[in-house]
């Protein structure tokens, strides 16, 4: 880096802009893939659903299980869609 | 044991018949029993690369198709004494190679001792990069830190964790290594092209060599000397250096970082 370095046209850090690009682009291509997911997944979701659903009524697709990278760590993500009156069942809550 | 390396990218003229040759030469040198395949029947060129291109009589279809013996077809190296070029043929027809006719091929270099067999795959992702890692045990993929080259790295380690001889056997994983070539650390520096670490965390593996953008790398192919013999060039050194590293030798890595600037170019820019 020059002190006359803005005289210089061009984008800047050109490598960070195609490092996030590749980071989004390759964690969708891999999802969709179903690259690099454990494969006791689909069992954990299945045996989530039947455990939530002692609870509450949920649909069977209400619960989305997935891993990602948070950086060194991989995540485990769990997201439970509850029904807009969550009902719950009765003698339970 | 024989164990089957595969070279391979996705993307074309990122370097894999470079890294196939230099890494033949570089496991031959170490005494150890190297055939070197070219999958790119159509688009020959390792025998230049390996610059044995005048020698060629037969080539790997003619081997699968059993119009002559794999000796007859296997090039011994002039400088190397256990170390072979099989060339792939100039044939347009693309059912030319067949999986079973790999298979055979493979066997019998086994059966033969070889020590490693250097399968060079085409380019792409049909069936002559198929059948190039298919039997592989182990892969080096070869990158560029570059967007294109990165995601069909992508696109090739999915590939041998699903579409190979151990996916498939359930026989463990294809021990998968990544090789960072055109690496030019001034521009890293500068901020206008991805470092080990950027392309190592997109594709979540380590790289096993990092070869610097080298002008050796162009001279050594117009010579059909394989880089790695060039020792005064970094490239060739960065090429040993990966060799001995697939051997599991531990070596630092070299030629990865800039050249610190003088006091001139730091105040008005170099």
């Amino acid at each position: 880096m020059g002190i006359f370095d803005f005289l210089r046209k061009g984008p800047q850090n050109t490598a960070s802009v195609a490092k996030n690009r590749l980071t989004i682009l390759i964690q969708e291509e891999r999802d969709r893939s179903g690259r690099g997911v454990p494969d006791y997944l689909p069992l954990l979701r299945r045996e989530l659903l039947e455990v939530i659903r002692k609870f509450v009524n949920v649909d069977a697709n209400a619960i989305d299980v997935k891993t990602h990278k948070d950086g060194d760590q991989d995540v485990l993500e769990l997201s439970i869609a509850l029904p807009d009156k969550a009902s719950p069942i009765a003698g339970r809550a | 044991m024989t164990e089957n390396i595969v070279v391979t990218s996705g993307k074309g003229g990122v370097g894999k018949t470079t890294t196939s040759a230099s890494i033949a030469v570089g496991l031959a040198r170490r005494g150890k029993k190297v055939a070197v395949i070219d999958f790119d029947v159509g688009l020959r060129n390792l025998d230049l690369i390996m610059g044995c291109e005048r020698r060629v009589v037969y080539d790997f279809v003619n081997v699968i198709h059993n119009e002559c013996t794999l000796k007859q077809a296997l090039i011994k190296d002039k400088r190397h004494e256990t170390l072979y070029v099989l060339a792939a043929s100039q044939t347009r027809d693309k059912d030319a190679l067949t999986q079973e006719g790999v298979q055979r091929v493979l066997d019998e270099l086994a059966a033969d001792e070889f020590d490693y067999v250097v399968c060079d795959s085409p380019a792409g992702i049909e069936k002559g990069a198929f059948l190039a890692m298919y039997f592989a045990d182990r892969a080096i993929v070869v990158v560029n830190p570059e967007v294109s080259s990165v995601r069909d790295s992508d696109r090739i380690l999915g590939l041998l964790s699903s579409k190979t001889r151990r996916a498939e056997q359930g026989n463990g994983k294809v021990q998968e290594h990544l090789l960072l070539t055109r690496y030019n650390p001034a521009r890293v520096a500068a901020g206008d092209m991805m470092s080990i670490a950027d392309v190592e965390e997109i594709l979540g593996i380590k790289v096993v060599g990092v070869i610097p953008e080298s002008e050796g790398v162009l001279a050594a192919s117009n010579s059909g000397v394989p880089v790695i013999l060039d020792e005064a060039s970094n490239a060739g050194q960065a090429y040993d250096d990966a060799v001995a590293r697939l051997l599991g030798d531990e070596r630092a890595l070299r030629f990865t970082e800039a050249p610190k600037k003088g006091f001139f170019s730091r105040v008005f820019g170099g």
